[in-house]
């Protein structure tokens, strides 16, 4: 049985996102891309609407929703703004995500409330400057002594972990060595504030340019040892899960910005006229218009599968592979058409899509790059074996 | 304090829309429906007036509308409206202003109220009627295309603004008493994710013509449609182009006299 209808509160969603999408991030987006500046006003706007701590239960302070229903959040802040969407995206997969999945009940309490609320964010340190997709190669160390864990070590390329109200970092750390000589890796929760910890937020960047970024120092961070999240020597697999739910996430962005940029493109092209004729009337266009919007609805609809096979607590990481890879690569093909369409003005700051086309390619690099995608789903398919 | 607000089901403002074969209605395949824009100014602010007045008011939704309004009355218990009416009956089909506001009338009085808000008019045809009728039946008074809303400290009255030409009217009505809303008078707040959530177990009671009351569609047929036409499309705009402009000017000419033979 197949059913495509969404839920009634899933459209609702859809539609309240959207307004507020449109009213609150449109007008401020090419500003704060252009000032390559992270907005804590639009951070608790959306903290608010009840962005953060989407599929948290309600006693941690979260809205309870399902995976689907994010992923609509997600694709409508994208569908607007690549470097809004992220900072949720981000938020709640890798910052409040890793806490509820893998927290006790005591760090589930200390922390989700806040982080639900958008009083503080969470970021998830994995990737280090030697370590990106070999993410085993974790070279963070992190060594118990009286009751104490002393963490030495960096990370780079940190979302959300340099903004004012930055609180804790999940840190893959290091913990010990196995047999054959394999790290053993566990996660430990670092709240900013604690001393030996510097964030430095990173500058440049071409996409995202409104998500915070930071690179992490760590010398000499002594935390307690029940910080350490989930049992010593899980944090591989806390990372791996992390990452399929994260995936959903990313996809999500990938659809979303590829609406966008249709949209934009469609529009531009119906009012645009050359030849005495609008643009969209070749066929050439037209053609384009038509291929993106096939790509586009073959993507959401396999998005919504691998997230409804998350919710339906059935194995779901091959599906939000293939969702992450396919929706980042669908995004790619659209935004370029998409500036195309739009000629000469689609260079320009001022006709959004150029933003578009720049923040669709972190969606081919980050949590797990491309070719890391087609590995998963190539292992899946057994030909490693 | 018992705050009613009427919520009608329209087509989204940039929605395209084309009337049917028949003349009958418009083509609503495809056309997304949202909350009439008006209607939402009074939403929130039966939204504020409870917060204003605390205690036990209670914010009630009325929707006449088909099934697939419900969305809508949901949206609108996310934004924060405690529960609703939602009269719906096939029988119904699109009833002019006054058998609507029979229906209301007898919906909003089994209810009770202190206070109704609704839009100052439907986006959709446009009559701004229903809320003057249902005044008249409900014998209270009514004040339209109210822009600044403020409450007694006793609940008693209201002192509003009325949005007319080139100013603003100031008006004080007793309560009980309807306003329609104008826009700028508020800023609509939007359904959160946890107001979404909470909306979910909020009671909707859906009523029929014969749950009110009702052996068929009352009022008679006052007005009637008879059809729906399209604008008629606006004559085709030629540039009359030329080197020089002396030119351009005799060919103007030439082409009024002898194709459009107005001159
Ligand atoms: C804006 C931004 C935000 C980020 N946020 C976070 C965050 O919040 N937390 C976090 O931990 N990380 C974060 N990252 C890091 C991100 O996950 C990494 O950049 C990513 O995993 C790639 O690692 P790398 O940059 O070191 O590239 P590398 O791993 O060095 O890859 C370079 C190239 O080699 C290819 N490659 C590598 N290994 C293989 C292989 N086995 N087979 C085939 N090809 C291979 C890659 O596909 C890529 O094309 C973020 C990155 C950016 C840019
Ligand atoms: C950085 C920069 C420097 C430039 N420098 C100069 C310069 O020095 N001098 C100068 O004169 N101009 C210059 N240009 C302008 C440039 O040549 C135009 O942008 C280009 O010719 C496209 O025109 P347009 O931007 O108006 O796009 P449009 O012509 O509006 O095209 C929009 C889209 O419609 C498509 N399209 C249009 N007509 C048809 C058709 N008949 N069939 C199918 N598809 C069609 C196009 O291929 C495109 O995808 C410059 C532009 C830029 C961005």
């Amino acid at each position: 049985m197949i059913n495509y209808d969404l839920a009634e509160e899933q459209q609702i969603l859809r539609n309240s996102i959207r307004e507020f999408a449109e009213n609150e991030v449109r007008p401020v987006a090419e500003e704060l891309d252009e000032k390559e500046e992270f907005s804590l006003e639009l951070t608790k706007k959306m903290a608010g609407m009840g962005l953060f701590g989407m599929f948290i239960p309600e006693e941690y302070g979260g809205s309870g929703m399902d995976y689907i229903s994010y992923v609509i959040a997600i694709e409508e802040l994208a569908r607007v703004d690549g470097s809004t969407a992220a900072t949720a995206a981000a938020g709640n997969s890798l910052g409040i995500g890793p806490i509820y999945y893998f927290g006790n009940e005591q760090q589930k309490r200390e922390w989700l409330p806040g982080l639900c609320s958008g009083e503080t964010l969470a970021s998830f340190g994995l990737t280090e400057p030697n370590a990106g997709s070999d993410a085993g190669a974790t070279q963070t160390a992190a060594d118990l002594k009286n009751g104490e864990w002393v963490i030495n070590g960096s990370k780079i390329f940190i979302t959300n972990s340099a903004t004012p109200i930055s609180a804790i970092i999940i840190v893959q750390c290091r913990t010990g060595t196995l047999d054959k000589g394999k790290s053993e890796l566990s996660c430990i929760l670092v709240p900013n504030e604690t001393e030996g910890v510097t964030a430095k937020e990173m500058h440049g960047k071409m996409m995202w340019r409104s998500s915070n970024t930071g690179e992490l120092y760590f010398e000499d961070v002594c935390v307690p040892e029940k910080n350490l999240l989930g049992k010593r020597g899980g944090g591989f697999k806390q990372m791996l899960s992390t990452l399929d739910r994260g995936r959903l996430s990313i996809a999500a962005m990938g659809l979303g910005g590829a609406q966008g940029a249709f949209e934009l493109a469609l529009k531009y092209s119906k009012e645009r006229k050359q030849f005495n004729r609008t643009i969209c009337s070749f066929q050439v266009n037209a053609f384009k218009l038509a291929d993106m919007a096939t790509e586009i609805e073959a993507a959401r609809n396999l998005l919504y599968k691998a997230a409804w096979l998350c919710d339906q607590g059935r194995p779901f990481g091959r599906e939000a592979a293939m969702a992450k890879l396919y929706c980042s690569e669908v995004m790619r093909r659209v935004v370029n058409e998409a500036v195309q369409i739009h000629g000469g003005y689609g260079l320009m700051r001022e006709y959004q899509v150029e933003r578009f086309f720049r923040d669709q390619k972190l969606l081919d690099i980050g949590e797990g790059t491309s070719e890391i995608q087609r590995i998963v789903i190539a292992r899946e398919l057994g030909c490693f074996e | 304090m018992k705050i009613l607000v009427l919520l009608k089901r329209v087509p989204d403002t940039e929605a395209r829309i084309l009337i049917n074969q028949e003349g009958t209605g418009i083509n609503e395949q495809g056309v997304k429906f949202v909350i009439n824009t008006y209607d939402e100014y009074g939403i929130e602010q039966g939204l504020r007036i409870r917060e204003q007045v605390g205690g036990d008011s209670k914010v009630t939704v009325v929707c006449m509308g088909p099934g697939e309004a419900t969305e809508l009355i949901r949206t609108a218990l996310a934004m924060g409206a405690d529960d609703a009416v939602h009269i719906c009956d096939p029988a119904l089909g699109k009833p002019d202003p006054f058998t609507s506001a029979i229906i209301l009338a007898k919906a909003i009085t089994d209810e009770g109220f202190d206070i109704i808000f609704c839009g100052k008019q439907a986006i959709d045809d446009d009559m701004a009627q229903v809320q003057s009728i249902l005044a008249e039946m409900l014998d209270i008074p009514q004040v339209n295309v109210v822009a600044v809303f403020e409450l007694s400290d006793d609940g008693t009255k209201a002192t509003v603004r009325r949005r007319i030409e080139g100013g603003d009217e100031k008006v004080e009505a007793r309560l009980p008493a309807i306003f329609s809303c104008e826009k700028g008078l508020n800023e609509p707040r939007y359904a959160s994710l946890p107001g979404i959530m909470k909306a979910k177990k909020k009671e909707i009671r859906t009523k029929t013509l014969a749950d009110l009351g009702f052996g068929e569609v009352p009022g008679g047929t006052r007005s009637r449609v008879l059809k729906w036409l399209p604008l008629p499309k606006g004559a085709e705009c030629r540039m009359v182009e030329a080197e020089e402009m002396k030119d351009a000017v005799a060919e103007l000419a030439r082409l009024l006299r002898e194709e459009a033979k107005v001159i």
